[in-house]
């Protein structure tokens, strides 16, 4: 398999723009030749998972192509890290892996990356446009970018993200090019259950359903409600991305690349269509819970992916009344924060318990305070990793259900 | 047999054949080298020092650095033998080689050869960029 480089790559693969940049190219090269990509393409911006620690393995990759000098060449936003850097208190693990943690993050920082810390790159000014060309990492993020936004990434991960960055390129295969991104099966919903007013739910359940029943093959959706919001279909591929490999959907009327089922599926034929009745989407949302109704609650958990300025909005609605029994945790950016201390509203959150957590999440690391009972989220990706990351029993519903949860203490819906 | 060498390096040891593609991340323990996904059949099974043959990868890319994090640890697979390109499994042993000088060859094979290999009782792989030399 030969990998058809640039004159510019193959002179950054001998040197020419420093160690860093060929230590990258050669492994973006080995990359390119194990995915059978044709060529390398520019990348229009990076976005990096590997400042999460996963052990010193991690650590020693950035500091290498740091002690080479390396730079990012590219804009490269950052996400999730172990801790967060602006309220290092709330970390409640093990204060060696905190250190190492946060040396990561900074790592990363001093490659040039921009100090972002989200998972929701996408809802910031570092959106990328349609069309272009990208190098992400981070499941969710790539398939919002390719799904919602219609930019063009691959599933990129550990070490070749950061590849992207230095090197400015990306592979040419896969979801890169306009063939590979038709549909081939169709997920035609039905029916919305009638009690359900919020469009929350019915996009966890169907992004759950292509999760476990496409793989890595694209569905096409059919039947999704018209007030289906961008943060609704940040849900369902969030949760599509935990449950399988979905890295890019075609939800038809709502998505850049599926004005009609037929643009989705480029003229041909679907190999399988899927059809879900209201009573299919109850059964999947019932079954992301791992406690009945009733149960006492420790924690309810919010902003995974990372809260948008949006859904603050209708969180700030919705926490008008009591204050709420069980802490309240809300996960976001910081970029989204600083608008929401500009609306003034911190002091609210405050005032209801809420604890904003920004740079990590909790479903990652160690955050939550008490873990005694079971904790409510409206994430189906938190509900998909939480017992296992974990070991904690969950309970999904709609926000409006969490925020009421929350007031009981229990897990209660309406 | 012949195979195509997807990350470079020399390696010998006894045979693993991997019952069902496995996750390294949420699915082998750097710490000890063991298989620690519970679905997996061969749950428990230690994989440090073995030739890992696998039809193919699975999950996250989060594998790589666990990967990588066990070939610096000295708990990682002799080497990796499988029968399709996987991007994840070679990243994380190419790292591997660059960061701690340590090899993890990781070599395709050809679907023909797979009854031999999953038949050996050790195997040794020589992989250089040219080509790679499976032997039993």
């Amino acid at each position: 398999m030969i990998v058809e480089l640039s004159d510019r790559d193959r002179a950054m693969l001998a040197g020419a723009e420093g160690e860093a940049a060929r230590f990258a190219m050669n492994l973006m090269v080995r990359f390119a030749e194990a995915v059978e990509a044709s060529s390398l393409v520019d990348a229009e911006c990076a976005h990096i998972d590997g400042c999460l620690y996963h052990g010193q393995a991690s650590l020693d990759f950035v500091e290498h192509l740091l002690a080479l000098g390396g730079r990012v060449r590219v804009p490269t936003t950052l996400n999730v890290g172990s801790v967060d850097l602006i309220h290092p208190e709330l970390f409640i693990g093990d204060p060696g892996l905190g250190s190492a943690g946060a040396r990561l993050m900074r790592a990363h920082e001093e490659m040039g990356c921009i100090p972002s810390f989200t998972c929701a790159p996408y809802q910031t000014i570092h959106r990328p446009r349609f069309g272009a060309q990208i190098g992400w990492a981070e499941s969710n993020a790539i398939v919002f970018a390719n799904s919602v936004i219609g930019a063009r990434t691959e599933r990129y991960g550990d070490f070749i993200d950061l590849c992207c960055a230095v090197t400015g390129r990306v592979p040419y295969y896969g979801l890169h090019l306009t063939e590979n991104r038709r549909a081939t099966v169709v997920v035609e919903v039905e029916g919305l259950p009638p009690e359900w007013d919020d469009a929350g739910p019915a996009c966890v359940a169907v992004g759950h359903v292509i999760g476990r029943r496409c793989g890595d093959r694209i569905a096409a959706i059919v039947g999704l409600p018209a007030t289906t919001t961008e943060d609704d279909l940040k849900a369902l591929g969030a949760v599509g991305a935990s449950a399988g490999s979905v890295a890019l959907f075609h939800a038809v009327g709502l998505t850049p690349e599926a004005p009609t089922l037929e643009a989705a599926l480029q003229g041909g034929r679907p190999e399988e269509t899927i059809r879900l009745t209201a009573d299919d989407l109850r059964e999947t949302v019932r079954k992301l819970s791992t406690v009945p109704d009733g149960t006492t609650l420790s924690a309810v958990s919010l902003g995974t992916p990372h809260f948008s300025f949006a859904e603050f909005e209708r969180l700030m609605q919705l926490l008008d009344g009591p204050r709420p029994a069980v802490d309240m945790y809300v996960n976001t950016g910081r970029e989204v924060m600083q608008q929401v201390r500009a609306r003034g509203w911190e002091e609210r959150l405050n005032a209801a318990g809420v604890t904003v957590v920004l740079d990590t999440c909790t479903y990652l690391t160690a955050i939550m305070r008490d873990l005694s009972g079971a904790v409510m989220t409206n994430s189906g990706k938190m509900a998909y990793y939480a017992p296992g990351n974990l070991d904690i029993e969950i309970a999904f519903g709609s926000l409006a259900d969490c925020v009421a949860s929350a007031r009981a203490g229990k897990v209660v819906r309406s | 047999m012949k195979a195509v060498t997807l990350v470079p390096g020399s390696a010998e040891g006894e045979v693993f054949v991997m019952a069902e593609p496995l996750s390294f991340w949420g699915g082998l323990d750097a710490a000890t080298g063991a298989i620690i996904d519970r679905w997996h059949p061969q749950c428990g099974a230690v994989l440090t020092g073995k030739v890992v043959v696998m039809e193919r990868g699975r999950g996250s890319s989060s594998g790589s650095s666990v990967l990588a994090e066990a070939i610096r640890a000295g708990t990682a697979p002799a080497a990796i033998v499988m029968l399709t390109r996987d991007a994840i499994v070679t990243l994380g042993a190419l790292v591997g080689r660059e960061l701690y000088g340590r090899d993890c060859p990781v070599v395709m094979a050809a679907a023909a050869d797979w009854s031999a290999l999953t038949a050996a009782s050790r195997l040794t792989v020589e992989a250089v960029d040219e080509g790679a030399e499976i032997g039993s």
